[in-house]
């Protein structure tokens, strides 16, 4: 097999790779909110209106929860 | 004393604050002088013979771009950082000596290394790289200042009550990442006077890459640099300032975290488009070209995404200037992270390449997008800094609609002047003798480096009108904090 054979090969596998990469991140970022302890990540826009000292914070670092 | 409750502490943030509002100033009335001594050489020599050597456009050139670039915006990346970092993190800097003491400490260094820029590149010292200009000991302050940020942004997050990090904390982290790895390897230079044992000036150096190498790594730094300060903590500060201004959600926070990694891994191959049509490998150049297209992608999500915040509150941009500000920052950014991909075109290229086009599209990103958002951002902390009421309304909005006006002045004008030398350039006879010369292009192109001139110098007038407002907020009407939790309080 020749070097272009190879980078043809080359480029289809990672093109097929990184999309899968892409649409799995997509699929986690949604999966991750119907979990019963996930995230919703939309949530996190309240870290910018909510940012008084004051304030709670979203997820607290020093919470630690009773499993 | 002991029971006043804990507060943000903004001093290092109003520091950075006035350091960018006076090096915008610096920075862009050298690029107002620039672009008129394009237009009329004579200025070259308005200060006398004897001084032309400090009013050259070589000498003046890369004080204009590092004073803004590496002054003006990096100087409203420092100011927002210790603004923004402070709150999304729920921590004061009060409650830290040591990152009170480094960010005062990394402040005062910071306006050396600066002072030994602009003192160097004034004296003549340059190592000809573009955007990498400074000399390897200037490098070397600029690698501890960076240094500095680094600790601070780290030392922040570790005593953070927020447990994740919010979006434009991911932002100015890979700022602090970015530049660093970019500065570092272009700048890898031997000085001449150690390596030679003691021959020539002592600032020379020599670049540790050679010919086309040299220029791969260059222009893989001069983009990425365009990436890592002009787009990166620059979307840090719209995430931050544009929900919190307008009091609407992020419209898809899950839309920010997939631009944010689509960004990280595109931006990185674009670079060898600036060097379309020369001696790098040809697949280089395709390389750059397609990923410049495909960065389309993260840069719309990001800007889309900033569109749609303001879903359903369509009436603020009508009644605050501010968030004009923030909304025309946003479309500027999708305009010229599409313009720029045009641009990255082969067949586009052979046309726009060392024309006027480039600097055309520069600008309106720098000032659009980098420009009308260090304003936006400064004008939403000053209030807050000073527990003050912004002076003045209709200033405000007078500078806006100046600027705009400044901005479509700039980009049109060099749009025309930019494709009218790109085709004279090409153009030829049957036999396929040139049918122009370099100075007819540039007697036809003359009045739109005038009308280029006059765009600057809107902008210009927009940056003073600026600063006079946040100056006199330091003395205007006292506010509650209630009032400073969304929409900014204004002064008529």
């Amino acid at each position: 097999m020749d070097i272009a054979n190879i980078q043809g090969y080359a480029y289809v596998f990672a093109l097929a790779f990184l999309v899968i990469v892409l649409y799995a991140y997509i699929y986690h970022l949604y999966k991750n909110r119907k979990n019963a302890d996930g995230t919703d990540y939309e949530e996190y826009s309240n870290m910018a209106l909510h940012d008084d000292l004051s304030d709670t914070p979203v997820a607290d670092r020093y919470d630690v929860k009773k499993k | 004393m002991e029971n006043r409750p804990l507060e943000y502490d903004y001093t290092v943030a109003k520091w950075f604050m006035w350091s960018t509002i006076i090096l915008g100033i610096v920075g862009m009335s050298v690029g107002v002088f620039i672009a008129f001594e394009l237009a009329f050489p004579s200025l070259n020599t308005v200060l006398g013979e004897g001084l032309s050597e400090y009013t050259a456009f070589g000498r003046l050139r890369p004080l204009h771009t590092d004073a803004v670039a590496f002054g003006f915006t990096v100087s409203g990346i420092f100011a927002t950082w210790y603004y923004v970092g402070q709150r999304v993190l729920k921590v004061s800097m009060a409650e830290s000596k040591f990152l009170m003491t480094l960010g005062k400490l990394h402040f005062i260094l910071y306006i050396l290394g600066v002072a030994a820029a602009v003192i160097t590149l004034l004296m003549g010292y340059t190592t000809s790289k573009e955007y990498a200009e400074f000399e390897w000991p200037v490098d070397i302050a600029i690698v501890v200042v960076w240094v500095m940020w680094g600790v601070s942004i780290f030392g922040l997050i570790g005593i953070r009550r927020e447990k994740s990090l919010y979006i434009s904390v991911w932002y100015y982290i890979a700022t602090f990442l970015g530049v660093a790895m970019l500065y570092l390897f272009n700048n890898m230079e031997i000085p001449t006077y150690f390596a030679s044992g003691g021959h020539g000036d002592i600032m020379h150096s020599v670049s540790a890459y050679a010919g086309t190498n040299d220029a791969l790594v260059q222009w893989w730094y001069g983009h990425n640099a365009v990436a890592f300060v002009f787009t990166v903590p620059i979307i840090a500060m719209i995430y931050y300032f544009l929900p919190k201004e307008s009091g609407q959600a992020i419209y898809s926070y899950k839309l920010s975290l997939l631009s944010f990694w689509g960004l990280m891994f595109v931006y990185l191959w674009a670079g060898g488009h600036h060097l379309l049509f020369s001696t790098v490998p040809d697949w280089v150049q395709t390389m750059g070209s397609v990923f410049s297209i495909v960065l389309i992608l993260p840069s719309w999500g990001s800007a889309i995404n900033m569109l749609l915040t303001l879903k359903g509150e369509w009436q603020q941009v009508a009644s605050s200037p501010l968030v004009k500000f923030l909304l025309l920052a946003s479309t500027f950014y999708m305009f010229s992270t599409l313009e720029g991909p045009v641009q990255a075109v082969k067949s586009v290229n052979a046309i726009a390449h060392f024309t006027d086009w480039i600097p055309g599209h520069v600008h309106d990103g720098t000032l659009g997008w980098v420009g009308f958002m260090i304003i936006a951002s400064i004008f939403h902390m000053a209030p807050r800094i000073y527990k003050r009421e912004i002076y003045s309304k209709s200033l405000m909005t007078a500078q806006f609609w100046t600027q705009t006006l400044g901005i479509v002045f700039y980009f049109t004008s060099m749009w025309i002047a930019g494709i009218t030398q790109g085709m004279m350039w090409r153009a030829h006879d049957e036999y396929g003798n040139l049918a122009y010369s370099f100075m007819d292009t540039v007697a036809v192109i003359h009045p739109y480096m005038i009308l280029r001139g006059i765009g600057g110098t809107l902008f210009l007038i927009g940056v003073f009108m600026w600063a006079y407002n946040i100056y006199k907020t330091m003395s205007a009407r006292p506010v509650e904090e209630s009032e400073l939790h969304s929409a900014t309080p204004m002064g008529a």
